[in-house]
């Protein structure tokens, strides 16, 4: 392979990112070494098991992918404005929307919710750690070394341009030769068992980590939505990691599992694809309608209305998640039996979901409703979510979404969704946890701007592609013609789109800005908060509580404000904590050179980098680290600081 | 006060958005502008899911209005404490009825219409359908008449009121035929071979093209379909009769993954010597250069030599 | 690991078995089980494509036209017995006695190796008869299908010889006890998924050619 192979040339943009990539890099590297901050990064941060921790660098990895997968968005948005314009090229246009679902999905709003869940939901239920300390932090490492691996294909190699969906015989061998769809699919693999890990870890975590009194019912609804999609992940996740592996042993291996030739399959990716797929998509919604839930009733003052019926609506939408699949692709040709069964079985998801939306509502009802941004959020999620849920229900109808499927009208709807859904919920959770994981409030006056600048650009951007798409604008074409039509409202979801770009400049600045300049919270509870995370103080001391709290109910630090009486004298024991380890993120980095290896076909690297990854599970299971005990003349001196 | 105000205004200019734009621009749509009964059927069933959406949109948004206009923090009240109600077994009720009878309201023409999809359309005319194979090879369009033994690229003559059976299928990547004014799309794959029916009611042309993703060339591959009275159609069938003949080299020429726009007509077609809907990877050997129906036997000659 | 709450006692109860006694050994023990779910998840989905791409066999040999009962009869016997030992190897451990459960083990390590042996022999027979992974879509799924079954048996076999090792240096602890137990369940499992294997894949590819 020549060098010019190798690295992604002939294109102004990438030059740009070439360089900035490594003015990045230098500029880290000077400020760490100037700063001497490489052992303090070393081992507060990379070696650390810490759940709050691994749950901020989660949130730090996503905002800088929602930055990528942004930019990405951007060009795209700058090349589809004006009929048969060529800012890009095609091939560069087929990248840019791959790596945009892709990096959207994949490593930004799952890793921006695992973060909140990691940060908020041990506390919530008033553990001192996870249930597998070690395993969390190879969860963020795998993640993080997947999606880098994903990401420098834009400078090396070159991206994949099958789309997120990587639909074979497109994405197969024949049609799409080269590293870009190994990257798709090693960087997902890769990243897949850290999710696997995760849903696991929380599952046993909030299973059986629950502080004493906290029956299942008297879970908060972040942790109850986190649990439901713990279980969707463990029975979704290996299917994507079969799928992936059928499509990496066609391509590097010359299987035949999804070719055209010698009878391969190629439908059988699409139905494993989206057998994970669907269900992937309330892998990132329950979470949301979890920290909703929180925030709404933190902000109305009102416990949470209806909240069996919360529960069980979760319980129906991720069984329901199952079996809608066929949704994805009503235009198969399937017979009418088939196309009649998944039209029903997923409007029947609306039903729940209505329930959920009516019972926020009513949460709001003879409340007393304070706005903050993170109420902001959360209360421009029920409009903007309905008119996402609605069109939901008019593509679930199979024999219209005839005319809607792979159009503007589906592009509009799953932003819709996935945007005041899950975006929305990433910035409310991350505005209503912001005190508890930096000890300051973000500044609310930047907080509003960016909000209305965000959401009103999100419906001038998306709002018009139903009508683009109902006037037969396929998605993913690159450029149309002027007699098309679609240049006016092209342009009006171009301006919405710079309107979300401004909302989160302002985003990132707010938290520069706070940094500087907010007032340090040193309350612990910034929002009168209902749950036990508002309980301990801030910032959160590593063993999170000192005396594991006692739950009476529903809400228990409300419960435990209200009648003060119940609080126990104060009697410290020892306190078992983890010891941090290196380990993790050295098997993540064999993983990475092992996946770098299989991408290029480069054998050598790929075994190397695999013994690397048997040689740390070798150690690991020689490692008898027990962790240690923090002695309570420690604990004492800790909570006495915060006096 | 300032933001909630705001916030309502927003919120009600939003809803008179939806509306005005929904009652202006309906009619400029290609989907909601049909010129045969299959695009007509489907318009139906938009229009009357979009009837009952904007119902349930309306009861979210005047209700979360109120909510937020008539509960919202203020001075006076500040000393407020909210009942903490658990919920209502009653509401909880009616808000899961309602979206069951919209659900059973919509379901029920949908599957009807999916039934219905299935049928060559019935009216305004009862004659035997003609008969269309569509394939799509990357980046071009190649339709066959194999009743009138001619075949066309890039471009679909149709006479009107007649159904068109299309048989789809496809040499190489999974594509979508899509004709919006006369109705949905249906996919184009390799080895297989899916069916739909379309019609136009009046003569005209209509835009077709790929709507599935295909890779470079994709927002290229598109195609003209016009709609001919009888006479007109007939006249051009026997004019494409006497087009020039399809040879198996030319048809391997297209075979080649680029885009082409150019628009043949030939009077003979490709079923002669292959139909992708049963030989999946023709055009992949073709690329390659292997002679596809050679190889096919050698295999098998081979194959059966050393195990029996 | 007890840093969540302290035991309360109830484990301590001389009934209780080593592995159960610490919050860790119950932690590990329970997500193992959850782990083994996403397995069937995995197995499952491959269990679908193997059986959806049953008959395509493009021009390559069928099953029915190598699959041999011997072989198979002989894989199914070796672990489907040292799952038996494996139990015993339990029991062993159960009744305190450290040479028991290692010679168990040793013996399960064993049969575990036999049935590799025969995997990888049944393996090179049918890639010398002309059908390996590249032969067409049956064949992929035949070989990654069984082939995972087979790297799960491998893996496995690795990981007791480290915990053979393990027992050797520290005898029997509530950690070295957990090992062996959380092994000893995916061990199991992989005799389960094996069942299936032997139905799904040799005896209906055998009753599909010759009937």
């Amino acid at each position: 392979m020549k060098w010019d192979e190798f690295f992604v040339t002939g294109d102004p943009f990438i030059y740009a990112a070439d360089a900035s990539i490594v003015f990045t890099s230098i500029g880290i590297v000077f400020v760490l070494t100037y700063y001497k901050k490489w052992k303090w990064l070393w081992s507060e941060w990379l070696t650390t098991v810490d759940h709050k921790k691994i749950g901020i660098m989660y949130i730090i990895a996503a905002v800088l992918m929602l930055f990528r997968g942004g930019v990405d968005a951007l060009l795209m948005r700058a090349q589809i404005t004006a009929p048969g314009s060529e800012i890009l090229k095609s091939q560069h246009y087929n990248e840019i929307f791959t790596t945009h679902g892709t990096i959207m999905i994949i490593f930004m709003a799952m890793p921006f919710l695992i973060g909140l869940i990691n940060f908020a939901v041990p506390l919530q239920i008033g553990a001192r750690d996870v249930a597998y300390p070690y395993l969390n932090a190879v969860s963020f490492w795998t993640f993080f070394f997947g999606a880098m691996l994903f990401n420098i294909s834009f400078v090396i190699g070159g991206s994949p341009s099958a789309g997120w969906t990587s639909y074979v015989p497109l994405a197969g061998e024949e049609l799409s030769p080269g590293p870009g769809q190994n990257y798709y699919l090693l960087g997902l693999q890769i990243a897949g068992i850290g999710t696997l890990l995760t849903g696991i870890n929380f599952l046993v975590t909030i299973l059986k980590m629950r502080a004493p009194g906290m029956s299942i019912i008297r879970m908060p609804m972040f942790t109850w939505s986190t649990l439901i999609t713990m279980i969707l992940i463990i029975f979704a996740f290996p299917v994507l990691t079969v799928a992936l592996a059928l499509m990496t042993f066609d391509r590097l291996f010359g299987s035949h599992f999804l070719t055209l030739a010698d009878g391969g399959l190629p439908m059988l990716w699409l139905n494993l694809f989206w057998i994970w797929g669907h269900p992937e998509v309330y892998i990132v919604i329950l979470p949301a309608f979890g920290i909703f839930s929180e925030i709404i009733s933190t902000f109305a003052r009102k416990t949470l209305f209806g909240y069996k019926a919360m529960v069980w609506s979760m319980v129906s939408i991720a069984g329901l998640s199952f079996i809608v699949w066929v949704h994805h692709f009503f235009t198969m040709g399937a017979n009418a039996v088939v196309n009649s069964f998944f039209s029903i079985t997923t409007m029947a998801i609306a039903i729940p979901t209505g329930v959920k939306i009516f019972n926020w509502l009513f949460t709001l009802y003879k409340g007393r409703i304070k706005i903050t941004s993170a109420m902001l959020w959360s209360l421009a999620f029920i409009p903007n979510f309905t008119i996402g849920g609605v069109t939901g229900v008019m593509l679930a109808m199979a024999a219209a979404d005839y005319q809607y499927h792979n159009t503007y009208f589906l592009v509009s709807h799953f932003h819709y969704v996935l945007i005041s859904g899950t975006v929305f919920a990433c910035f409310a959770g991350l505005y209503f946890w912001y005190p508890k994981m930096f000890g300051h409030r973000l500044n609310e006056r930047i907080g509003k701007w960016s909000f209305w600048l965000f959401m009103i650009g999100f419906n001038v951007c998306f709002f018009p592609m139903y009508f683009l798409g109902l006037d037969g604008m396929p998605r993913r074409i690159y450029t149309y013609e002027w007699a098309d039509g679609w240049f006016d409202l092209n342009v009006v979801a171009t301006i919405g789109a710079i309107g979300m770009a401004i909302g989160f400049v302002l985003l990132i600045y707010n938290i520069y800005w706070s940094f500087r300049y907010a007032e340090r919270e040193t309350t612990g509870d910034p929002w009168d908060g209902r749950t036990l995370e508002w309980s301990t103080h801030t910032p959160v001391p590593f063993y999170n509580f000192a005396i594991i709290p006692e739950v009476s109910g529903l809400d228990a630090y409300s419960r435990m404000k209200r009648d003060p009486a119940q609080e126990k004298k104060k009697e410290y024991k020892p306190i078992h904590m983890p010891n941090y380890s290196g380990k993790p993120i050295f098997m993540s980095v064999a993983f990475f050179i092992s996946g770098f290896g299989l991408v290029f076909e480069w054998w050598w690297m790929a075994i190397l980098g695999l013994i690397g990854v048997l040689a740390m599970l070798l150690l690991r299971s020689f490692d008898y680290d027990d962790g240690y005990y923090v002695p309570v003349d420690e604990v004492e001196r800790i909570e006495k600081s915060y006096e | 006060m300032n933001i909630l105000k705001k916030q309502s205004k927003f919120i009600l200019g939003l809803i008179s958005l939806i509306i005005i734009t929904f009652i202006s621009g309906c009619n400029d749509l290609a989907v909601l502008d049909p010129k045969g009964p299959v695009a007509l059927q489907q318009k139906d069933l938009i229009m009357l899911s979009i009837g009952f959406m904007l119902f349930i949109v309306l009861v979210v948004f005047v209700l979360f209005t109120f909510m937020i206009v008539r509960y919202r923090e203020r001075p006076e009240n500040a000393d407020y404490e909210p009942p903490q109600d658990e919920g209502s077994k009653v509401l909880e009720l009616i808000w899961t009825a309602i979206p069951v009878l919209i659900v059973i309201a919509l379901a029920v023409p949908t599957v009807k219409t999916i039934y219905a999809l299935e049928e060559p359309p019935k009216a305004p005319s009862h004659k035997n359908p003609v008969v269309v194979h569509a394939t799509s090879v990357d980046w071009k369009w190649i339709f066959t008449y194999p009743e009138e033994n001619i075949e066309t690229v890039n471009y679909l003559n149709i006479p009107e009121d007649r159904p068109i059976l299309f048989k789809l299928t496809s040499a190489d990547s999974m594509a979508a035929l899509w004709i919006p004014q006369l109705g949905g799309q249906e996919y184009n794959m390799a080895g297989m071979e899916t069916e739909l029916y379309l019609q136009a009611d009046e003569p005209g042309t209509y835009n077709g093209r790929n709507a599935n993703f295909t890779g470079e060339g994709f927002a290229k591959q598109k195609f003209t379909v016009t709609a001919q009275t009888e006479e007109d159609y007939e006249q051009w069938v026997e004019e494409a009769q006497s087009a020039r003949k399809l040879t198996q080299e030319k048809y391997n020429e297209l075979m080649k993954k680029e885009i082409y726009t150019d628009e043949l007509t030939f009077s003979s077609t490709h079923l002669e010597w292959v139909d992708h809907a049963k030989q999946a990877d023709y055009a992949v050997k073709v690329r390659k250069g292997i002679d596809p129906e050679k190889d096919k036997q050698e295999e098998n000659d081979s194959h059966h030599g050393s195990h029996h | 690991m007890e840093y969540v709450h302290s035991d309360n006692g109830k484990h301590d109860a001389p009934d209780t078995p080593l592995e159960y006694q610490s919050e860790t050994g119950r932690l590990n023990i329970l997500g193992f089980w959850v782990f083994l779910g996403a397995e069937i998840a995995l197995f499952a989905t491959l269990f679908a494509s193997y059986l959806v791409l049953v008959g395509r066999y493009a021009d390559g040999p069928t099953p029915g036209e190598l699959f041999e009962v011997k072989g198979v009869l002989i894989e199914t016997f070796l672990l489907l017995t040292s799952s038996f030992t494996c139990g015993l190897a339990i029991h062993e451990m159960r009744r305190n006695s450290l040479k028991g459960l290692i010679v168990w083990l040793g013996i399960t390590l064993l049969l575990g190796l036999g049935f590799l042996g025969f995997e990888i022999y049944e393996f090179v027979h049918y890639i010398h008869e002309g059908a390996s992974l590249t032969t067409s879509a049956y064949w992929s799924g035949f070989f990654v299908l069984v082939g995972t079954h087979g790297a799960h048996v491998t893996m496995g076999i690795a990981w007791m010889i480290l915990i053979i090792i393990q027992l050797v240096q520290r005898g029997l602890t509530k950690q070295t006890t957990r090992k062996v137990f959380v092994a000893s369940l995916y061990w199991h499992f992989l005799d389960v998924v094996w069942i299936f294997i032997f139905t799904a894949v040799y005896l209906y590819g055998m009753v599909m050619h010759h009937g």
